[in-house]
Parts: C-alpha cells; sequence; structure tokens
C-alpha cells in the first residue's frame, strides 16, 4: 500500500469574523497549507473540500485557481473533517493523485444548531415538543455514565478548565480566558450536568492540509508526518445516539470504538504507543468518555487521570493541547482538520508555548457527532 | 377545560383519550420502534418502566421547530431522557418532573399525556410524558 505523508498545515483560526465569507476562510487556510508545503495549487492532483453552511464548497477554486482537478465537496456531520482527511489519503493510495488537499471551512450562525426534524428523516413533532436538540444526547450520556461509572461533576469541570487554560496560551484559540474549576462549577447550567463552560459552540473558520505519496514528501518537508491510519464508522444498531426516539434494548458500543479499533489495528500502533491525542470534545463529558471509547483507559479510570493532571500539557497523555473544541468552537467542516493541524505542529515540535515535552512522534485524532459517525486517524513522524 | 378543546400533538403517537394512556409503537421480529414503523405490525408499549438516563433543557429551544407558547423569559426548564420499558425498548420523553435533583437512573416511571403548549384559539396541545411513579 502507497504510505502518505502529510506536508503542508493551515489554519484559518476559528472565532467570529463578521461578513468574511466563508470560502476566503477557506482559501486562505489552504493558501497557508500550500506556503507551508513550500509549493503551490498548481502541483495539487485531487482535493476533498468540507463544509455545512457553504452548499458548493467547491468553489473555494474561485480563489485559489482554475486547475481542472477534481475536486469533491464533502459533509459527514461532525465527522466531516476526518472524513476528508480519509477520502484525500485514498486518493493518493488509489494512484489518482501523487498530491492531493483536504480542506474544510465553515461560518455558523449563533446559538444551538436549529433545523426541521424532516432533514434527518424524523417527523414534526419532535422538534414542536423540543425534543430535537442534538445537546440532550451529550447531557443524557454523560449523566448516565458518571452514574455507573463513579465520575464526579469536577471532573468534568476540570476537563473544561483545562481546555481553556490551552486556549489561553495558543495564539489562534477563540477562547483566549482560562476559566477556574469553581467558575466553570458555577456557571449556568445548560443540559443538566453540563454547564456553560463545559460546552462549545459553533463558530466560523478554516484548515486545510497538503498530502502526498510518502516517496516524494521530501520535495515539500524536511519533516513529513505520515498516515498511519485514517478510519471512518458510523453507528451499528444498538448504538446510544442523537436524534434516536426510541432505541433497542440491547446495546453495543459507540462508532468510536469501532473507528478507534480499526486505527489501531491498521496502524499497527497501540494506544500505550500515543503521545498525544484531540479527542471530541463537544462538551467536557464528550472528551471524558471518548478517553475510554478511544481506549486510552478504563471506564471511570478518568476520575484519577484528570485529577493527577494525566491528560495536561506535560502529563502523561497531552488531550487537546490546542483548547479544542472548547477553546476553539466548532465549525463542523474544519473542525477535524484543526485536529490534524494540532498534531502536525506538536510532532514537528512547531507548537510553541504548548509544546507537548520529550519529542512526541505518535499522535491521534478523533470526531465523533450526528447522526452517529466517527473518524479516528493515527499520524507518526 | 373539556376534551373538545385538547388534541394531541400528532395522530398515531398515543392512546387518547384514555385514562391509563399507551404509546403507540410497532414490533417486526422482536424489534420494537417507536414512533411506529408503517410497515410493521402496531403495539401499545408498556405504561410503565424504570429511568435509564437523563438531562434537562434549561433554555427555551430554537424556534422553529419548537412551537411552545412561551417566550424566552417565561420558558419553563423541563427535563427529559430515555426510559426503558421492559422486554421492549428505551423510549425518548419529556418528564412531568423537571427537577434532576428529584429524578434518579433507575426509578420507575409512568407514562402521561399532558400539554405542553396553548394555540391562540385556546386549543391545548397534548404530548406524551412520563412521570416517577410516587411511593418508590
Amino acid at each position: 500500500m502507497t504510505d502518505v505523508a502529510i506536508v503542508g498545515v493551515g489554519l484559518h483560526p476559528f472565532g467570529r469574523y463578521g461578513d468574511k465569507l466563508c470560502l476566503e476562510m477557506g482559501a486562505e487556510a489552504a493558501q497557508s497549507a500550500l506556503t507551508d508545503a513550500g509549493t503551490d495549487w498548481s502541483r495539487v492532483q485531487s482535493a476533498y473540500v468540507g463544509s455545512y453552511e457553504v452548499s458548493n464548497p467547491d468553489a473555494v477554486v474561485g480563489w485559489l485557481g482554475l486547475t481542472g482537478i477534481p475536486v469533491r465537496g464533502v459533509f459527514n456531520g461532525c465527522a466531516t473533517g476526518g472524513t476528508s482527511l480519509q477520502m484525500a489519503t485514498q486518493a493518493i493510495r488509489h494512484g489518482e493523485a501523487d498530491v492531493a488537499m483536504a480542506i474544510g471551512m465553515d461560518k455558523h450562525p449563533r446559538g444551538a444548531f436549529a433545523a426541521d426534524p424532516s432533514v434527518v428523516g424524523l417527523p414534526s413533532w419532535y422538534g414542536q415538543t423540543g425534543m430535537f436538540l442534538t445537546t440532550h444526547f451529550f447531557g443524557t450520556k454523560i449523566n448516565r455514565y458518571m452514574h455507573q461509572h463513579g465520575i464526579g461533576i469536577e471532573t468534568l469541570a476540570r476537563v473544561a478548565a483545562k481546555n481553556l487554560a490551552n486556549g489561553a496560551i495558543n495564539p489562534q484559540a477563540w477562547r483566549r480566558t482560562a476559566v477556574s474549576v469553581d467558575e466553570i462549577l458555577n456557571s449556568a447550567v445548560v443540559n443538566y450536568p453540563l454547564t456553560r463552560y463545559m460546552y462549545c459552540n459553533p463558530d466560523e473558520g478554516a484548515a486545510a492540509l497538503v498530502l502526498c505519496r510518502a516517496d516524494i514528501a521530501d520535495q515539500f518537508s524536511s519533516s513529513p508526518i505520515y498516515v498511519r491510519a485514517a478510519e471512518l464508522r458510523t453507528r451499528r444498531e444498538g448504538a446510544f445516539e442523537l436524534q434516536s426516539p426510541s432505541l433497542p434494548l440491547q446495546s453495543v458500543p459507540s462508532p468510536t470504538v469501532d473507528a478507534s479499533r480499526a486505527a489501531y489495528e491498521i496502524a499497527g500502533i497501540g494506544p500505550e504507543d500515543v503521545d498525544v491525542a484531540q479527542l471530541q470534545d463537544t462538551d467536557a463529558g464528550s472528551e471524558v468518555i471518548h478517553m475510554a471509547e478511544n481506549g486510552f483507559c478504563g471506564d471511570g479510570e478518568q476520575e484519577k487521570w484528570i485529577a493527577d493532571g494525566d491528560t495536561e500539557i506535560g502529563g502523561r497523555l497531552p488531550v487537546n493541547t490546542d483548547g479544542g473544541l472548547i477553546a476553539n468552537g466548532e465549525p463542523i467542516g474544519a473542525s477535524g482538520l484543526r485536529q490534524v493541524y494540532e498534531i502536525v505542529l506538536q510532532l514537528q515540535g512547531r507548537a510553541g508555548e504548548r509544546q507537548v515535552p520529550n519529542n512526541p512522534r505518535v499522535g491521534y485524532t478523533h470526531l465523533y457527532g450526528a447522526p452517529g459517525a466517527s473518524a479516528v486517524s493515527i499520524l507518526s513522524r | 377545560m373539556s376534551a373538545s378543546n385538547q388534541k394531541p400533538v400528532a395522530e398515531g403517537l398515543f392512546t387518547w383519550p384514555s385514562d391509563e394512556p399507551q404509546l403507540i409503537g410497532s414490533e417486526s421480529d422482536g424489534r420494537y420502534s417507536f414512533p411506529a414503523r408503517p410497515s410493521a405490525n402496531q403495539v401499545l408499549l408498556e405504561r410503565r418502566g424504570t429511568l435509564w438516563g437523563f438531562t434537562t433543557q434549561q433554555f427555551r429551544p430554537p424556534s422553529p421547530p419548537y412551537d411552545g407558547d412561551d417566550t424566552a423569559e417565561t420558558f419553563e426548564p423541563y427535563a427529559l431522557g430515555y426510559v426503558e420499558l421492559p422486554g421492549q425498548l428505551l423510549v425518548q420523553a419529556r418528564f412531568t418532573e423537571s427537577d434532576p435533583n428529584k429524578l434518579t437512573i433507575g426509578q420507575e416511571m409512568e407514562l402521561r399525556v399532558v400539554p405542553y403548549t396553548t394555540r391562540a384559539d385556546g386549543t391545548e396541545i397534548l404530548t406524551y410524558a412520563f412521570a416517577p411513579v410516587e411511593g418508590n
């Protein structure tokens, strides 16, 4: 199988940018990634462009250049960025391209995502009666998880405080103010037991990667990062998922568990080998659950991990070193590529004040979201 | 208020009017669903089950699709989650009890039909909700 390397990364920082066009942010992130790779758009032979709000994200070529290459729009819920990475990797493995790009961008309105339930095949009454909110899933899942596995609310607050503290030392983060555990605990409850500071918010931004055949990586970068695995899985019957008016009694693990196991197997790398991770933190509870679902610890062990600071920068497995979704917000099309951007900086030793010590070699990214899809990548030097 | 001024939010969700309302689900090869799947056999679901998991909604949901007659200021938070109906399924529902400190995973819950909003013409719109069983 052809090995694939990431040789350039670019980010349009996430936040709020007034009237600035989403496509313009996507083009700037793409140009940054090309500059990082020391190349230009004319070398790119295939591109995958993810967005929720832009109906034809391939229009980004209007800024980058009309070169005639295959460009494909991608939308796969919160797993969009990971899907774009996987498809760009496959394009190189399959021989369609020697050099490919994954680009993601979004520009969401403020507040909770609002849509008619019919867009996901659910009846109108589900929305009319106030049940069609993705946040209910997160509150319900962590509440049951805490009950089953002895996780306290302080642990969730510590996770949110860690991500906000990481954001405070990341010049590109949206939320750049550290918030204390007490303030997080005492802020308004949004969906019990999750408080305001424990949630991420939708926002705007873009991220991009340049990928190529590993055997030509030295043309672009002196420190390529190799894609050891990039896997996508969807829910199986019985998984506890968002937007489910009913579920079977017999339960099965989340698609996160399936994607994670597949990625470890393909990479020949285990969770004990991972030096730095980016885990979907839609809310602080999600990060806690995802530590176990991705194989880093057992259910309930998070209580001690978090108390001991094991997921802080300098801990045994730093998680969400750039502040994660909690400090960066979630422009859906770009979020997964921001995760990869951060891992690449960490593995190349370019993460500045938030650099993980001891030359991390292996990084891990994880996305999860509606309607029950998860994307995992394992990257290494 | 007389029953003529009340109306279910949708047909085919629950038996009504009834003193002991039941959700209308479906079953096909041992697989239960709610709401009922059009092609499967309709079955009346158990009225009682146990609380599987819950959360609360503390702010007024985006409207549309939410059509409560409240405002951001008058909105009353509610609790919701899943109830495990023995031998059948987990069903998602609003609860009559809105205080999370008065709900415990594993407690017994029973189905009710309750108004959740009132239309401009005075018609109360009914939905289903589970209530904690007293004495547990």
